[in-house]
Parts: C-alpha cells; sequence; structure tokens
C-alpha cells in the first residue's frame, strides 16, 4: 500500500515535469517525429489485425447466438456500436500497453541500469524532456488515430461476416451502422483513449526511470507495466464510459 | 581520522570541490558518515577504498546526481547540495563525469555521442564537426571510429569515447568512476596514461574512484582512503605507500581488517 502511494506521488510529479518541459523550448520535433513512428505506425499491422478479427467475431457471434431475438438484421449496428464505443478503443489500448509500454518501459529501464540516464543528467539533459516528452507526445497523438483505424477496420470486419456468412447486402449493412452510429459515440470511444495514452505512457516512463538492480529489474518492470497499464485502462474505462453517458444524456440533441 | 586534512596542500589555492560532512544513508543504512574532502585545482584526487565503501556515491554527489542527507557540497564555491536540475547544469558543464562502464548512449554513434553535451551546450554544427576529431584525437582514437556504433567497440574503446564525451565542452575537472575495472592490464596501464596525459595536457582537475591500488599509484597526486564512511587517509602517493594507517595498510596488502566490515 506504501508503495502503491509513493508510485502515485512519483508519477504525479513526474507528470508534472513532463508538462513543465512539453512547453519548453527548444522542442524536440524529431524525436517527436521519431516516436510517433515507432510507437504508431509500426503498431499498425498488429492494431489493425486484432480489429478485423474481433468485428469478425462480433458479427458471427450476433448473428448466429442472438438469432432467435431477430438480431440478425441488426448485425451491423451491433458491431459498429460497440466496436466504435468500447471494443475499438480499449483493445487498441491493451495492444498498445503490450506492444509499447513494455517496450519503452524495457527501453529505458536498460538505460537506468547502464547509467545512461544519469549520463544524461551529467551532461546537462533531463530525461524528461529527452525521453519522456517525446514518448507521451506521440502515445497522445498515435492512439486516438490507431483508434479511429482500428474502428473502422472492425467494422469492415463485420461487413465481411455480414456479406459473405449472413448474405445481406453491403448496403444494407452500412444503412444499419449509420442508422445507430452517432457521432458522439465515435467522440467517446476516441475521447477515452486520450486518456489511455497518459496511463500507458505515465506508467512505463515511470517504471523505466525506476528500475533497479540489473536484467531482473527491467523484466520485473516491464511485467509491471503491461499488468498496471491494463488495469488502469479496463478500470478507468467504466468510470470515463459512465462521465462520457452522463454527458451525452446530459447534452444530447441533435449531434449526440 | 589519522591524516585526515592534516596533509600540508601542493600549492595554497582555494579547493575547486569541496565535501564537508557529507552524510548519505540509503534505505536506513548509512554508507556516508561524514566525508570531508578538498580537491585542489590541476591535482588528481584518487579515492581509494573497497567494494560498497561509498566511493562512487561520494563521486556522484559532486555532480549532484545524488544529494547529500547531510553536509555541503562546492564546486568552484557553488553548494551543489542546493541546486535544482536546471540550476545543476552550469555545474555539470564545469565537471566531466567518466562512468564505470561508459554509459554511452547506445541509440547513437560515436559523433553524436561526443555532440550529445555540445548541442545541449548550444554549439552549432560546423563548430562540432570540427571538435569531435579533435577530442577523439586527445583521447588517441583515429576519427574515423565516429561512425560507429558503441556496441561495435571494445571495452577500452569505449571508455575512450565516453572520455571524449566527457571533455568536449572543455570542463575544469573530470570525474573517474572506476576507469580501469573490467579491462585488461594493457589496457587498464593506457587508461591510466590516459588519465595522467589528461591532466597534463588539459591542466584539468580530476577524481578518480578505484579499488585498483595499482592504478591509484600511477594516476594520483593525492591519495583519499575512503572506510567505514569517512576518509580514513589523506596524503601524497608517497605518503601513502609509507603509510603506518593500519587499515590502509591493510587495504594494500590485501589482508582483511576489523573495520572493513563497515567499508
Amino acid at each position: 500500500m506504501n508503495r502503491l502511494l509513493r508510485a502515485f506521488g512519483k508519477t504525479t510529479l513526474l507528470t508534472w515535469d513532463m508538462l513543465r518541459f512539453a512547453f519548453r523550448r527548444p522542442f524536440e520535433g524529431l524525436a517527436l517525429l521519431e516516436q510517433m513512428f515507432r510507437l504508431g505506425v509500426r503498431s499498425l499491422p498488429l492494431v489493425g489485425l486484432t480489429a478485423v478479427f474481433t468485428g469478425a467475431v462480433m458479427a458471427l457471434q450476433v448473428s448466429y447466438t442472438l438469432a432467435a431475438y431477430g438480431a440478425r438484421l441488426y448485425v451491423g449496428s451491433f458491431v459498429s456500436v460497440a466496436i466504435v464505443k468500447e471494443l475499438g478503443p480499449v483493445l487498441t489500448a491493451v495492444m498498445i500497453a503490450a506492444r509499447v509500454g513494455a517496450g519503452i518501459t524495457a527501453e529505458l529501464g536498460s538505460m537506468a541500469v547502464t547509467e545512461q540516464i544519469d549520463a544524461l543528467r551529467a551532461l546537462g539533459a533531463s530525461p524528461v524532456k529527452k525521453l519522456v516528452v517525446p514518448r507521451m507526445l506521440a502515445l497522445i497523438i498515435m492512439l486516438p488515430l490507431l483508434t479511429i483505424l482500428a474502428d473502422s477496420l472492425g467494422v469492415l470486419g463485420g461487413l465481411y461476416i455480414a456479406v459473405a456468412e449472413i448474405g445481406q447486402s453491403s448496403e444494407y449493412y452500412w444503412s444499419k451502422v449509420r442508422e445507430f452510429l452517432t457521432i458522439g459515440d465515435v467522440v467517446s470511444g476516441t475521447g477515452k483513449t486520450l486518456f489511455f495514452a497518459y496511463f500507458i505512457g505515465i506508467i512505463a516512463c515511470f517504471n523505466g526511470l525506476e528500475v533497479r538492480g540489473g536484467a531482473t529489474g527491467v523484466g520485473r518492470a516491464t511485467t509491471n507495466t503491461v499488468v498496471a497499464a491494463s488495469i488502469a485502462i479496463f478500470i478507468s474505462n467504466f468510470f470515463l464510459a459512465k462521465l462520457f453517458l452522463f454527458l451525452q444524456t446530459s447534452f444530447g440533441g441533435g449531434l449526440w | 581520522m589519522s591524516a585526515a586534512g592534516s596533509t600540508p596542500a601542493p600549492g595554497a589555492a582555494k579547493p575547486l570541490i569541496c565535501l564537508s560532512g557529507v552524510e548519505k544513508a540509503f534505505a536506513g543504512r548509512p554508507v556516508l558518515r561524514g566525508v570531508d574532502l578538498d580537491v585542489l585545482p590541476g591535482e588528481t584526487m584518487v579515492i581509494l577504498g573497497g567494494s560498497g565503501s561509498g566511493k562512487s556515491v561520494t563521486l556522484r554527489h559532486i555532480v549532484g546526481l545524488l544529494k547529500p542527507d547531510r553536509g555541503v557540497v562546492r564546486v568552484d564555491g557553488e553548494p551543489v547540495q542546493d541546486l535544482d536540475e536546471d540550476e545543476l547544469i552550469p555545474v555539470r558543464r564545469k565537471v566531466g563525469f567518466l562512468f564505470q562502464g561508459g554509459a554511452l548512449f547506445d541509440s547513437m554513434d560515436v559523433f553524436d555521442n561526443i555532440a550529445f553535451p555540445l548541442r545541449e551546450a548550444g554549439w552549432d554544427e560546423e563548430r562540432i564537426a570540427a571538435r569531435v576529431p579533435e577530442v577523439l584525437r586527445l583521447v588517441d582514437l583515429e576519427p574515423d571510429v565516429a561512425r560507429q556504433m558503441p556496441d561495435a567497440l571494445s571495452g577500452g574503446m569505449r571508455k575512450r569515447v565516453a572520455l571524449a564525451r566527457a571533455i568536449a565542452v572543455n570542463p575544469q575537472a573530470i570525474l573517474y568512476d572506476e576507469p580501469t575495472t573490467g579491462l585488461d592490464p594493457v589496457t587498464s596501464t593506457t587508461i591510466n596514461e590516459l588519465i595522467r596525459s589528461m591532466q597534463r595536457r588539459l591542466g584539468v582537475t580530476s577524481v578518480v574512484v578505484t579499488h585498483d591500488i595499482d592504478s591509484a599509484f600511477k594516476v594520483g597526486d593525492r591519495i583519499a582512503f575512503l572506510c567505514g564512511g569517512r576518509i580514513a587517509f589523506l596524503g601524497t602517493v608517497a605518503e601513502a605507500r609509507t603509510t603506518t594507517d593500519a587499515r590502509l595498510r591493510a587495504f594494500l596488502e590485501g589482508r582483511p581488517h576489523e573495520e572493513f566490515g563497515t567499508c
């Protein structure tokens, strides 16, 4: 419990440092682009594959398991709303926590145990500015984009099943998607990923910078990042869903 | 405290690095229990001590990588312990630090490693391109290693590159953390010679932390022996060789001593 509180305190401080350095010149544009490529673009195949198959399996389950309720006609609605509101954002975030979060912790952790973090400081540079800020910004920019892509591919996965297995026309599938899916769903689904990106980034960077104890320490920290970031994603997702539902019902109307 | 502070200083200059009453504990275990040490401009001070005696911890205090629990650390008059990371930058430009394993950034080639502190200090690329081969030659490396990656270099070469990086911004002092640990005897000798040549050619002040007695006698002007969290002996190399201090004698001869348990 004590350790958990200390970790909360330290990540808050790291967040503050990150915000302070993010707006300080010189802006590390090249480092940011490099991270956006490494963390974001390189994750495309993984995220895309996950999304297509999730959309497809959703369509399959809806049309067979819920067939008795006449759900088969509404495959497009079920799949698109589930993917865009929940599965797309959460699964993408979890995959990124596993691929990118673990990578960040392992990289920064190895730098810590080989004294490269201390060397940065000794050479008059800030590890937060040089390492944390570009990774955090890259995650916060790329995760929503990856999620939008995952949403699209997930809905397409559903379309394939609807057409190939159930024999719907693609026009019909799309009409059901458009009938139920609102801009509000897209905004709330994608908006959540900004928070997920923050959690993944801050947990991964913090665990990496704090590594002690050689290769074992790096291994432990990496595992911890994936576990802690995944938990943070699932728990915060519930509360964010509540928040966005509250916003949608309170300020409902045309757009929502 | 047989001879601490009693050795007449070579010259009467103001110390460049000054530690007084430095105490540091990790997780409740005291490592430094009041270290007092003055390092004069231009001299090579060797901090000798066993493993876990707090040598590297002492060294890290000088550039503010660690903050003392109690006591004062001054570099060129600046109270290092009171400075935050931003205020420490000018101090760190004055004092180069050679890490034990070199701590080269393995994502960058040799050129970018050496250019790193220069870019941080705001040098333009033209000056950097001229400076990198210059410092590589100072550490007896050919400029053509500049495009190699650190993991392609031998341990000795990596130390040289790290030294080149540490001296790139023309520091007044260089701190060496176990410079010969993990190197073969021949490479150790060349690194020892390099430390001496840095002092000769650049006139820098050096602090060398080591448990390698041979290296200590070769590179040092003065020797400080760290034992039990304090400086147990301070004197010139000649004085160290003929010391009557039981703890230092035991250390030099490789015999155990009852107080080493606390070292």
